[in-house]
């Protein structure tokens, strides 16, 4: 199945949730969706949607409530833990707190559904490790203790461990929540890197809208209502299923840079007169207090002019003027306190 | 394994060797290191005085010490692991609060008479007797715990119910003592302080036997006790049967807990300290080397306490069970304040 371009997974009418002893609780249903080998799927959604639920019954650490899912075109249903281990890598949103450990031992626990009875490593098992070290960029880090790598590293490292299960499917719960920008930015390099060169699928959940967009193959938005969205991201972009996922009173979506921004109250009108970088951060400054910056238009309240020499500011009013953009940003606070 | 583990593990074998001939030497008469080894080597020799105490008596303590240790060692780093708290030991489910209820109830309560008289119908005289007592009060409460726990998804939420056992229990068994004869005292007090000196060799051919097909049962669970290392969820992801694998470990370490505690008596700290001295010297937290230290070391350790027990002389014999603790805590706070952090810590 999965040679011949068959989807690594697929669910069918998938339901997830919780089950008591009374009754079935259903976070998301309904849920079709699907994942190729060498294809990057980044799962986005509100907090508290269901996102890790779906993972989690993905992963068959808990039981579908209906319909299935197929791992390589087999009933999640009919694959022991065991086996699924050989097919399935995780990583987890909890961080793990173990000491005394090195990262080439810890990658190789990754090799426990294909070792023996005592967990004895063959040469074979080795090189697998090592290959997995050698495809998260941890090389540097193999002789170090687990224990003392930053968040970052951390993440790379528990990747590799994943990849020494040599799985088809490899899904990440929120692989980006704890790093810095910089690592938040290479991680999801490196996944994609992992869909391309190891031909691997791949299923990370994030709330790096903004990353996730510019990264990803296909999206899978959870709609607040509990629908699922999938696409490319610029489809999802065009359909406007952004917006209405996470569009509040104080954030708007701008579809053209794939973007939010905080709304402050509306100050009024403004327009930018000038070019480049400078009209750019102009209008950033001037947003970030409130206004709502337009095109060229006579009918503005307030005019900004910016050239290489600093900002000119004109409104009915007043005027002003200065050399950086704080005294701008001074300059509009003292207007709208007058106001 | 690499250099400082293999170094480690001939270290301690070299030191459990000499605490084991040091053992066999030191007792109500010291004997010579010499005639200790020439009564090891011929034990049947009518030419040396000390070779009978040393096969009879000093033999079967020794080597009760030793797996008593080992043990211990062994199912306080399953429960510490399986647990993921470095205060855990084998006792953590109770069972040594329900062992100390079995033979309270022989030994101070109204039970007395029956308890003796069915045990003589049985053949049971003694300190078999309290032995029985003791596995069953020890079965009763880890059965207890086992069933109420299979309900449990959380690890810590099982812990703190063992804890609540042993509080529970305990708290009965204080009520026993409370209203005891003092002369029946002297003997349940006798018990609480331990002894490796109670399994002659008559007892050792049951405790030996069990004892040893423990540990090495134990010693099969490295893999997944390797596996539970980053935690149970990603154990199950690397597709380790969770509830099986957590389900016999509580059970294989609280036997050998059980049984420890029923022949020797409670003794603590062993089984908390042992695994904490051997990640500090191998440096790792990888079983497959963890777990043959902690066999060494527990067997020495407990060596080590019983000649301190000794120490005074003359006949005076310091309850095991402080030597233990007294010897003990002190090193393990040596351990964990000269690692960064101690283990477990993150």
């Amino acid at each position: 199945m999965m040679t011949s371009g068959g989807p690594a997974l697929q669910t069918r009418d998938l339901a997830v949730g919780y089950r008591t002893r009374r009754s079935r609780r259903a976070v998301l249903e309904r849920v079709n969706v699907a994942v190729r080998p060498g294809e990057l799927v980044c799962l986005l959604g509100p907090n508290g949607i269901g996102k890790s639920t779906l993972l989690r019954t993905i992963a068959k650490m808990q039981p579908a409530l209906w319909g299935t899912v197929e791992l390589g075109g087999a009933d999640l249903r009919s694959i022991s833990h065991a086996e699924l281990a050989r097919r399935l890598g995780v990583v987890l949103t909890e961080r793990v707190v173990v000491d005394a450990l090195s990262v080439r031992q810890l990658v190789g626990l990754g090799r426990y559904p294909h070792s023996g009875w005592f967990g004895g490593l063959t040469d074979r098992d080795r090189r697998t490790v090592e290959w997995a070290i050698d495809a998260v960029g941890a090389r540097h880090l193999a002789d170090r203790d687990f224990s003392r790598l930053s968040d970052g590293e951390r993440q790379r490292v528990m990747i590799a461990r994943a990849l020494a299960q040599e799985p088809v499917l490899l899904l990440l719960d929120e692989p980006t929540a704890f790093l810095d920008v910089p690592s938040r930015v290479e991680l999801m390099g490196l996944l994609r890197q992992l869909t391309r060169d190891a031909r691997l699928a791949v299923v990370a959940s994030t709330h790096d809208l903004e990353l996730a967009l510019r990264t990803a193959d296909t999206i899978w938005l959870v709609m607040p209502g509990g629908e699922i969205v999938t696409g490319a991201p610029e489809d999802v972009v065009l359909a406007g299923g952004i917006g209405q996922a996470f569009e509040g009173r104080q954030i708007r979506f701008h579809p053209e840079e794939r973007s939010f921004r905080l709304l402050t109250g509306e100050s009024g009108d403004a327009e930018v007169r000038g070019s480049g970088l400078r009209a750019a951060l102009t209008a950033a400054v001037l947003e970030r207090e409130g206004y709502n910056v337009v095109g060229s238009s006579n009918a503005c309240l307030l005019s900004v002019h910016v050239q290489e020499s600093g900002w000119h500011a004109m409104a009915e009013e007043t005027e002003s003027s200065g050399a950086n953009f704080a005294q701008l940003a001074e300059f509009l606070r003292a207007r709208r306190a007058v106001a | 394994m690499s250099r400082r583990e293999s170094a480690v593990l001939a270290a301690l074998l070299t030191t459990l060797s000499i605490v084991f001939l040091l053992s066999l030497a030191m007792g109500s008469t010291a004997i010579p290191l010499v005639r200790v080894v020439r009564a090891l080597l011929h034990p049947g020799d009518e030419s040396n005085p000390f070779a009978m105490v040393v096969a009879s008596i000093r033999l079967p303590r020794s080597l009760t010490a030793m797996l008593a240790g080992a043990a211990l060692g062994i199912a306080g780093l399953q429960m510490q692991t399986l647990f993921r708290n470095p205060l855990a030991d084998p006792f953590a489910l109770g069972i040594s609060s329900g062992a100390s209820l079995g033979v309270a109830l022989v030994v101070l309560g109204s039970g007395y008479g029956p308890a003796v008289a069915f045990g003589t119908a049985m053949g049971l005289r003694g300190d078999l007797l309290i032995t029985v007592a003791a596995i069953v009060g020890a079965a009763l409460v880890l059965g207890l715990v086992l069933i109420v726990s299979s309900h449990l998804a959380n690890p810590a939420t099982v812990l703190i119910l063992g804890l609540m056992f042993g509080y529970a229990v305990s708290a009965i068994v204080t009520v026993l003592v409370g209203a005891s004869q003092p002369e029946r005292l002297q003997q349940w007090a006798q018990w609480g302080f331990g002894s490796f000196s109670g399994v002659t060799w008559e007892r050792f051919k049951l405790f030996g036997p069990l004892i040893l097909s423990g540990i090495v049962i134990a010693a099969t669970t490295t893999k997944q006790l390797n596996a539970l290392l980053l935690g149970e969820n990603y154990a199950r992801s690397m597709g380790l049967a969770v509830r099986r694998a957590r389900f016999l470990t509580m059970l294989g370490a609280s036997i050998l807990g059980a049984m420890v505690t029923a022949f020797c008596g409670p003794i603590s700290f062993l089984g908390i300290a042992v695994p904490h001295l051997c990640r500090g010297f191998l440096g790792s937290s990888d079983h497959r080397v963890l777990v043959p230290a902690v066999v060494l070391m527990g067997a020495a350790v407990a060596l080590v306490a019983q000649i301190v027990s000794l120490l005074p002389g003359g006949g005076t014999v310091l309850p095991l069970n402080a030597v233990t603790s007294l010897m003990g805590a002190p090193v393990v706070i040596a351990v964990l304040l000269r690692s960064r952090r101690g283990a477990f810590a993150g």
